[in-house]
């Protein structure tokens, strides 16, 4: 089944020329309404009677995280607020998150990209989906919310976490299908197991799972312990949220919804796009979006492209599982982290900011953050109860910088390791790709 | 009046104190008087030494995190009961004690302690006629 066959079959030639039109609609959309993208053309001498069809793609400036943080909250938008309708949020860099902005045309885009990733993953109007991604600001549960209510499914909005209402839920309501990160997955198959309940009991046979990177073997795992098919989607709330890509049930490659999200791979050094079936960084141009419409967001993603036919029967180009970054952006439960965020929470904390170490784990599937803060004289005080309330104090500025629960342990000076060039802040002990 | 104690942040790694105690052993500073206050994951190790200065500077040197505290030291005599006199008198003034650490020697018993208000304490010594040990004498042992 394919919700969308004039778009998802084109000839290569079609989808080239429609996106070719989209483009040049969309410089000039940016053009005349976004001061960034004007001065940026203005520099690089570009005008919008300069971009005539996809030929022309290389020659417009990228965008990065950066540039949306610079702009925060509101400076990239190309339309006024009178017209946007939704503002949904991610992690930044350092202190502030990166927003987007959706227009109801917008929304509408989003609900019809995300009805093809759930058809894509063979999720209809039959089945009963548990959306177990977080509602709010992120875009993972609303973003799959509005696509299953659009091919007709039954939407339970449970959210995240309370793995016993989850279970029961996937009891009681007889769930068919799951939404929720993969690691949560494998959370979940352990919890039936301890609650004794047995996987044949119920009544899933599908998951889409996203929202970080996932090896083939964690997929395999998924498959034997839920019984279900596991198929990998991918987005990111700056293109559109999900909906951006999705696996078929042919599990080789993620279609990308490539009429609305045009991608290029490009060396993350040189800046080069690079040919076809070349591994490289993943850069979008989202062509219809009208809220925040980006020029070449480059997402860090390190990915190759495949547009040879699939035998779905769909000709949108595909991906391959991402299989890591070009900066040092961590997901840990599903949450994008930099270190500099944390950083940033020490630095307020004092004038010279400690040394500390960031430890990734994952244990019995789940996540774990925890770290280690060099205590330095300025910090030290001659009373327990002072040093736990500052270890309380950097544990809760950083929980609530950083959105994930952290463990802090105050270590000797000097016991941090140093480097001698770019400074080591992160040990993942998780071995995920 | 009142003595220097030196506090050392320590996790609770095997042969954090050894380092510590021999740093001290070998440039011939004495310790008179230690005690460890502790949680599962770190410590504070607090010394009453022959010479606090110089003891800060060589730890410093080490890379540990000291810090020299303000205590009090007064003895009492060798008999029981003696002790509870004195921490009777503490309490019926309002001074709280925030920790505090005791030993015998061989004619007198020695308390080291340390209160939020030493300036209330000191006059409290004094009214009462407490013995106070000087940082002088204590160094000395």
């Amino acid at each position: 089944m394919i919700w969308n066959k004039s778009r998802e079959c084109l000839s290569r030639d079609e989808m080239r020329s429609l996106q070719g039109a989209a483009l040049s609609e969309l410089v000039e959309r940016v053009y005349y309404n976004v001061p960034f993208y004007r001065e940026k053309m203005q520099q690089a001498g570009l005008h919008p009677d300069d971009i005539k069809g996809m030929d022309d793609l290389h020659r417009l400036p990228f965008t990065t995280k950066q540039d949306l943080r610079d702009n925060y909250p509101f400076g990239l938008f190309a339309t006024p607020m009178s017209e946007i309708i939704r503002l949904h949020a991610s992690s930044g860099t350092t202190g502030k998150p990166t927003v987007v902005g959706y227009t109801r045309k917008d929304l509408n885009t989003w609900s019809e990209v995300v009805a093809r990733t759930m058809t894509c993953a063979g999720i209809g109007k039959k089945d009963i989906i548990q959306i177990a991604y977080g509602y709010g600001l992120f875009t993972g549960g609303l973003g799959i919310h509005y696509g299953s209510e659009k091919i007709g499914a039954v939407v339970i909005p449970v959210s995240g976490g309370n793995t016993k209402r989850q279970l029961q839920l996937l009891q009681d309501f007889g769930s068919t299908a799951i939404a929720c990160t993969p690691s949560y997955a494998l959370f979940l198959a352990e919890a039936i197991e301890e609650f004794g309940m047995k996987p044949e009991d119920l009544h899933l046979r599908i998951g889409i799972f996203g929202a970080e990177p996932w090896t083939e073997n964690m997929r395999k795992e998924i498959e034997s312990k839920l019984r279900i098919k596991a198929i990998d989607i991918y987005g990111l709330s700056e293109v559109i949220g999900p909906g951006v890509a999705s696996e078929c049930m042919e599990q080789s490659g993620l279609h990308i919804n490539e009429d609305h999200f045009i991608p290029e791979i490009i060396d993350p050094v040189s800046l080069e796009v690079l040919p076809q079936g070349a591994k490289g960084e993943l850069v979008f141009t989202t062509v219809s979006k009208e809220g925040l419409p980006l020029v070449r967001y480059r997402t860090r993603d390190l990915t190759r492209l495949d547009s040879s036919p699939c035998a779905c029967g769909r000709t949108l180009v595909r991906m391959e599982k991402c299989t890591g970054r070009s900066d040092d952006m961590l997901i840990i439960r599903g949450v994008n982290l930099f270190p500099s965020q944390i950083e940033s929470v020490l630095l307020e904390m004092s004038e010279t900011k400690p040394h500390y170490m960031i430890i990734v784990d994952r244990k019995n599937n789940l996540d774990s953050l925890q770290v280690e803060v060099e205590v330095e004289e300025q910090f030290f005080m001659d009373k327990i109860s002072q040093l736990q309330a500052l270890r309380q104090k950097i544990q809760s500025n950083l929980e609530s910088a950083l959105g994930l629960s952290v463990d802090v342990k105050l270590v000797e000076p000097k016991t941090i390791q140093r480097s001698e060039g770019k400074a080591v802040r992160v040990i993942d002990n998780r071995k995920i790709v | 009046m009142t003595i220097k104690q030196l506090s050392i942040f320590l996790e609770n790694k095997s042969g954090r104190l050894t380092e510590v105690l021999e740093t001290l052993g070998l440039e011939k500073i004495n310790v008179v008087a230690l005690t460890i206050a502790d949680t599962s994951e770190y410590g504070i190790l607090r010394l009453i030494v022959s010479d606090p200065e110089k003891a800060r500077v060589l730890l410093k040197e080490k890379g540990f995190s000291v810090n020299l505290t303000e205590v009090l030291s007064i003895t009492t005599p060798i008999e029981a009961g003696s002790f509870a006199k004195a921490l009777r008198i503490f309490s019926d003034e309002n001074i709280s004690i925030e920790y505090m650490y005791a030993f015998s020697l061989e004619k007198k018993a020695m308390i080291v302690l340390r209160t939020e208000d030493t300036e209330k304490a000191i006059v409290a010594i004094q009214k009462h006629k407490m013995e106070l040990v000087k940082g002088s004498d204590l160094y000395e042992f």
